[in-house]
């Protein structure tokens, strides 16, 4: 039904594209796996018409006989949204934040002619009804504002499916919502792909994801496809060396001790956080929201610990009592002994440091990587061998001294996140937090430094705190694991105890929704190697 | 909504209030007998005595502010120390000059700059945009007394199309007072049009870049349907904010333009109330002036509120 014929896409002179040729069929799931700048989207935007400027695509794209590169704008702009759909991966930002989702999801409708006012307006309502926003909940007047990150891409689907397109387009749809929210959207587009007989290419870079949905998938390396194959043949034999790094990355388990040591080092008892939200009357109470609800856990010395949970159970605000940021409403927080809270003295903060999800946003650009690395020594003064020190550190976590003038944006996302680890190394601190440190990392650029974690906690002796919503990483790098919801912590226990048969319902769901390669196509990773 | 409407009447009044109480403090310590100053080097001490008696100045603090404040809801705010006739109707009649004039030119400068700042946001890096955007950079350059000027030259005194200075007043009819308000508000208008058009571009351009722009044109609009449609309303909110200080400005701060054009407006009756040492009217100029601000910043809240759904519900 659609076919791309050597595609090839330039941009300014620079290749993105080089003779990318695949074919969906009706009614199929065709998977695209690749790292970030592997060119996955580049094929989706060519696919669109929706090309950035300065690109040339050569090539043809073919769907049912009609080559969409020789179609004019406006031609194209008939076939968008018509007979081509696409959603993105941001759902937060992908609706405009100043029209009610009725209208929006109207909109195709009306731009292609297919409706009058009033027939646009049931057709979305049966719209957001048949992606599961039932009328009692979700009125068409709502805002996108009042919606959460899983319902607005329920909104992205249905606007898009209005017209029931030939070819509908995902772009790392669930790549930024939680276990059970993606569970839930995956389940929606297998559905409606079968139930409307339209062709599904779902771009991501998690191949469990494509293991889960897929029929075929293709995996791309710089701009070139280097293997398509049935989904579960390319799992199990893994032609391509890219394709089996890839895979090999995912499953990738660090070297690492278990846990010794019995010591005590962050004690947590009885917490409770307590957030004020805005009052609903002038001079009515203020209402209390209770983000964290008594928890209680230790973490020894040399210790992986877990914390995992969906977004809003409370696990960053936890974090944030842990790191001393917030005042907490009961219990008490002690690190080695001595009590955390917001006053307590620079020299117990640098003892605990933290590593944050974004590579990009947590640095000043403007400094540069020693001035970055040498920020905690305001915690204890900078000593007289700093300049030694920021050199280790720099070599500890892979880099060369030589990098200490250089500026974080030279860096690609893995070395950035290799910079903060070596920031969070200088005070020489006993407890590091990872929060969700390696979330936004390619799987290979993720193993390595999951790598490089595994060795540092086996040289100094640190103890992690392991903050994620991605249960398979937490199950390769933890000792044990703690699972989270509306504030609670609901199990905790040995990792792998808890992965093999957990016992608290919620951590059941969430197991469950965790797309997973299948154990029986990993085999012959194996053979392979004997 | 509601809440958000009870927040910013709270902080309208608030801000009056301490607007008030700073003219009233700031005019009592300027130094100068105002009665002294009114009769002369050789006046009497007697009569300096009765006359500030007469003026109220002897009155205490508290009593004089109240009777300041009161008379803006009474309308009496006293006379003028040099023209001798009350304050309020010298206020009034110079703003029914000045509030025209201020409106007018807003109005000719967002008709101008909203359609070219678009376009030069639809066309960022070609030439059209090029050309925008220098011809706004001239129109911010140029002093609007010597844009009036030549706009004097040409449209008076060479098409004679409009009245070259003076206002005719509204009572020759309305046709009559816009033309003596229309080249000084063209001259307003040009430096006021190429701030806005300027940021609404940026603002525009900013817009085109987020998600929500990708996912229109993904549903099958095209460029100008996307600006239209999607990226005009969430540009607003800068626009709304510029707009809002334009006004502001206009209204007190057209003296240059009033004083070339020869109009009785606000901006030269404050000038000379300043010189005159004519403090009563400064006082209750300022303070309108002030009221003036605050509405406009309020109103363009509520502007706010009525672009963007989100502000409604956070409040």
């Amino acid at each position: 039904m659609i076919e791309l014929d050597r595609l090839s896409v330039d941009i300014r002179g620079t290749p993105i594209l080089r003779d990318v040729s695949l074919s969906l069929a009706a009614g199929e799931v065709f998977g695209l796996v690749g790292e970030s700048g592997s060119g996955k989207s580049m094929t989706a935007l060519a696919l669109m018409g929706l090309l950035p400027k300065g690109a040339r695509a050569t090539g043809a794209i073919r769907l049912d006989g009609e080559d969409l590169l020789g179609l004019s704008e406006r031609q194209m702009c008939d076939r968008r949204g018509r007979v081509l759909g696409m959603i993105f991966q941001e759902p937060m930002t992908a609706l405009n934040p100043v029209q009610t989702i009725g209208d929006q999801v109207a909109e195709t409708l009306l731009i292609h002619g297919r409706a009058g006012r009033a027939e646009a307006r049931d057709a979305a309502r049966r719209m957001l009804d048949r992606v599961g926003l039932t009328a009692d909940r979700f009125p068409l007047t709502r805002y996108p504002h009042e919606l959460s990150g899983g319902q607005r891409q329920r909104v992205c689907i249905a606007l898009v499916i209005a017209l029931r397109p030939r070819l509908l387009i995902a772009d790392e749809p669930t790549t930024a919502l939680d276990v059970t929210t993606q569970a839930g959207i995956l389940d929606l587009l297998g559905r409606l792909v079968r139930e409307e007989g339209m062709a599904l290419m779902l771009i991501t870079h998690d191949l469990a994801v494509t293991a889960r949905i897929a029929d075929r998938v293709a995996v791309m390396e710089k701009g070139r496809i280097v293997e398509t194959a049935p989904t579960e043949t390319l799992f199990r034999q893994r032609r391509h060396p890219y394709t089996r790094a890839l895979f090999g990355a995912s499953t990738h388990q660090p070297d690492r001790m278990p846990a010794t040591g019995d010591a005590p080092l962050l004690s947590v008892e009885g917490v409770v956080r307590d957030y004020r939200l805005p009052r609903r009357t002038v001079l009515g109470p203020t209402p209390m929201f209770r983000a964290v609800n008594g928890v209680s856990f230790t973490l020894r010395q040399g210790e992986s610990l877990g914390l995992v949970g969906e977004s809003g159970c409370g696990k960053s605000t936890l974090t944030r009592a842990i790191l001393g940021l917030e005042p907490v409403q009961a219990g008490r927080i002690t690190l080695g002994g001595q009590t955390i809270s917001p006053a307590m003295p620079n020299a117990m903060r640098a003892r605990m440091q933290v590593v944050f999800q974004d590579p990009y946003g947590s640095f000043n650009p403007r400094h540069k990587v020693e001035r970055l690395i040498a920020e905690p020594f305001h915690l204890t003064g900078r000593p007289a061998d700093a300049g030694k020190r920021i050199d280790a550190a720099l070599r500890e976590v892979g880099l060369s001294p030589d990098d200490r003038h250089k500026y974080p944006h030279e860096f690609s996302g893995g070395q950035r996140q290799r910079i903060a680890i070596a920031r969070a190394l200088i005070t020489r601190p006993s407890l590091i937090l990872l929060d969700e440190a390696v979330s936004a990392l390619d799987v290979r650029v993720r193993a390595q430094v999951l790598d490089l974690l595994a060795d540092l906690q086996a040289r100094h002796g640190l103890s992690y705190l392991f903050v994620s919503h991605d249960l398979s990483v937490v199950r390769r790098i933890t000792d044990r694991v703690m699972v989270m919801n509306a504030g609670e912590i609901v199990e905790a226990g040995e990792t792998a105890q808890v992965f093999r048969a957990p016992t608290h319902p919620y951590t059941k769901s969430l197991i469950a929704a965790a797309p997973t390669i299948p154990e029986a196509w990993r085999e012959e990773e194996t053979a392979d190697a004997g | 909504m509601t809440r958000y409407l009870l927040t910013r009447f709270a902080s309208l009044f608030a801000t009056l209030l301490a607007a008030s109480l700073v003219i009233f403090a700031l005019l009592e310590v300027v130094p100068g007998d105002v009665a002294a100053v009114m009769l002369g080097l050789n006046a009497a001490p007697e009569a300096v005595a009765a006359l500030r008696d007469q003026l109220g100045l002897d009155a205490p603090l508290v009593t004089r502010y109240v009777t300041w404040i009161t008379g803006f809801f009474t309308g009496d705010l006293g006379t003028s120390y040099t023209y001798r006739v009350p304050v309020a109707e010298l206020i009034a009649a110079r703003l029914w000059v000045s509030l025209p004039l201020a409106i007018y030119a807003l109005a000719l400068s967002t008709v101008i700059a909203i359609p070219i700042g678009l376009i030069a946001a639809m066309r960022a890096g070609r030439p059209a945009d090029s050309a925008i955007m220098g011809v706004t950079q001239l129109g911010i350059a140029v002093p609007n007394f010597w844009f009036a000027m030549f706009l004097v030259l040409i449209f008076a005194i060479q098409l004679r199309w409009f009245p070259a200075g003076g206002f005719s007043g509204w009572d020759k009819g309305l046709w009559e007072g816009l033309r003596s308000l229309t080249l000084p508000a063209l001259a307003l208008a040009v430096q006021q049009a190429s701030i806005m058009a300027r940021v609404t571009r940026s603002a525009t351009l900013e817009t085109l870049d987020q998600d929500y722009i990708r996912t229109a044109r993904a549903k099958g609009l095209s460029r100008t349907q996307t600006v239209l449609r999607h990226a005009l309303r969430n540009a607003m909110i800068p626009v709304l904010t510029i707009l809002g200080l334009q006004f502001s400005f206009l209204l007190a701060g057209a003296i240059i333009i009033e004083n070339v054009f020869y109009l009785p407006g606000l901006g030269r009756l404050i000038f000379q109330a300043i010189t005159q040492n004519d403090l009563i009217v400064v006082k209750s100029v300022v303070m309108l002036l002030v009221f003036a601000i605050v509405l406009v910043n309020f109103v363009v809240d509520l502007a706010y509120a009525a672009v963007d759904p989100r502000l409604r519900a956070r409040a």
